[in-house]
């Protein structure tokens, strides 16, 4: 009989990811579409850090960062009372880190490429800067908005090197689907290993599908 | 009453020049800014609604300080109340004509003024259209019914009809003076189109690399002296004909095709394309009431 915890577990952090990345990322896409700052280079290099960092890098840090030995962890254990290492918690902040660009890039080009007389023309009618994101930008936007939505989804669920450093492999906890197809594998259960791999090869694809097609529709900023 | 007295340092493709304005304007006036591309015209209305920051000098209007450099006040663009009408009409794609407008609408405002513009403006028909579904010239209309939606006292128009054709910037033309008068407006406009300036403004600010070449009444600017007893008009010429021992030449003058007879001096410097004033004496033309 197949498990179906890690699938669950997998969606639900992949949609929590997800929602927070998208939350964090409007402000700091537009901030970074529109500065002139000097730090706006580290900023772009530290978020786009994920992409070619291998997981395991990232895993690592976080995981000596969310020990309780170390100031980070002992700090939000004894304040807060969480612990990340090896806990679902932990692994939504790694996800976060790891699926940022994925999220913040397409919002990014989003924004740049709306002319930057739209939202001058919606300052001069009195608008504020918030008033102009949510009602003018936003909306003309949501391309891309759902090409970090997709994206940062599918990122999430095919995720493995940081969950294994910093969840390990607890059932209902940090055993997600790409976990489980390692241990099946490992203890040579390859018909489950077949079952969890393919449910997530049609899944990630059926998501990168919906991408393309979404791409492919003419819109009205790409010129 | 409007004093402006800006000093910006702006960068060309030509090199770096300084933008030094300074000039008094009373309300109610029609005033065009006129100059080549690239004379700092459109900054200047930018410096006025706050979209861009200029380095030193003071913007005020009723005695009110906008921008002060000494003692630094600058007020952001949200609080200036000006209309401003864009070169690329920036609708909202998002939003319907009607949308538009709304959007436009101070805290409380009613919405009654924008059912006042949409008539004013003939956009009747359109309110519920996107604005990619508009022609150029409905689309500046709409620009333009949105600028007006706050009562602005001001009103700023950056090159609005530059990409129109003629038929439809003389309508335009007609819409931006009607507005102009009903809403009591103190009007800017950015132009290099001499009959368009000479059409529509009192008053005109003539600008070359940044700074003001001549400013006055556009008679005073474009004719020299005022000539009473003539009649003046600008056109463009279409084509030279010779003709005998004269020359025939048909000139385009607010979408009417005049021919007039010159000599052969007259016609050495004169190309086709050519601005030229054409003036009558008094006792020569027909009055007719319509």
């Amino acid at each position: 009989m197949l498990d179906w915890s890690p699938i669950i577990l997998t969606l639900q952090l992949a949609l929590i990811t997800t929602v927070i990345l998208l939350v964090i990322s409007i402000p700091l896409a537009y901030w970074m579409a529109n500065t002139k700052s000097r730090i706006k280079s580290i900023i772009e290099a530290i978020v786009s850090l994920p992409l070619v960092l291998p997981p395991t890098v990232l895993g690592f840090y976080l995981l000596i960062a969310f020990s309780p030995e170390s100031a980070i962890g002992s700090f939000l254990n004894d304040v807060f009372g969480l612990k990340l290492a090896f806990s679902f918690s932990g692994l939504v902040i790694g996800s976060i880190i790891y699926s940022l660009p994925f999220m913040v890039q397409p919002l990014q080009a989003g924004f740049s490429s709306l002319p930057s007389s739209l939202s001058e023309a919606s300052f001069v009618l009195g608008k504020s800067k918030y008033q102009t994101i949510t009602k003018v930008l936003i909306p003309n936007i949501k391309k891309s908005i759902l090409t970090g939505i997709v994206l940062t989804f599918a990122h999430t669920v095919g995720e493995f090197g940081v969950v294994l450093m910093i969840g390990g492999n607890i059932p209902n906890q940090t055993k997600v689907v790409s976990i489980a197809i390692y241990d099946e594998v490992e203890s040579l259960n390859y018909s489950n290993a077949h079952v969890y791999s393919g449910i997530l090869l049609a899944v990630t694809f059926a998501i990168l599908l919906l991408v393309y097609i979404n791409n492919n529709r003419s819109n009205k900023f790409s010129r | 009453m409007i004093e402006i007295d800006i000093h910006k340092r702006l960068l060309s493709a030509t090199g770096d020049f300084n933008l030094k304005v300074s000039c008094r304007i009373n309300e109610g006036q029609f005033v065009s800014i006129f100059g080549s591309s690239g004379a700092g015209k459109t900054t200047i209305l930018r410096l006025i609604a706050g979209l861009t920051q200029q380095n030193s000098g003071s913007i005020s209007v009723n005695n009110n300080k906008w921008f002060d450099s000494t003692n630094k006040i600058n007020l952001n663009p949200q609080k200036r109340k000006v209309g401003f009408v864009f070169q690329d009409y920036t609708l909202f794609p998002n939003m319907t004509v009607k949308k538009n407008l709304e959007f436009a609408l101070n805290k409380g405002q009613s919405k009654d003024f924008i059912n006042e513009l949409i008539e004013t403006m003939e956009l009747t028909d359109l309110q519920n259209r996107k604005p990619e579904t508009l022609s150029g010239g409905q689309k500046q209309r709409v620009a333009l019914a949105r600028a007006l939606v706050q009562k602005p006292s001001i009103l700023l128009l950056d090159e609005p009809l530059s990409a129109l054709d003629g038929e439809m910037r003389n309508k335009l033309q007609d819409y931006i003076l009607k507005v102009h008068k009903k809403y009591n407006l103190t009007t800017f406009l950015v132009s290099h189109d001499i009959s368009e300036v000479f059409k529509l403004s009192d008053y005109v600010i003539k600008l070359e690399n940044g700074s003001i070449l001549q400013q006055g009444t556009p008679e005073e600017l474009f004719l020299g002296k005022i000539t009473t007893g003539k009649y003046t008009t600008i056109g463009t010429v279409l084509s030279i004909q010779p003709s005998d021992v004269i020359n025939i030449v048909s000139v385009l003058s607010n979408n009417n095709i005049i021919q007039v007879i010159a000599t052969n001096e007259e016609v050495v410097n004169l190309s086709e394309g050519d601005k030229v004033t054409i003036t009558s004496k008094a006792f020569n033309p027909i009055i007719q009431k319509i």
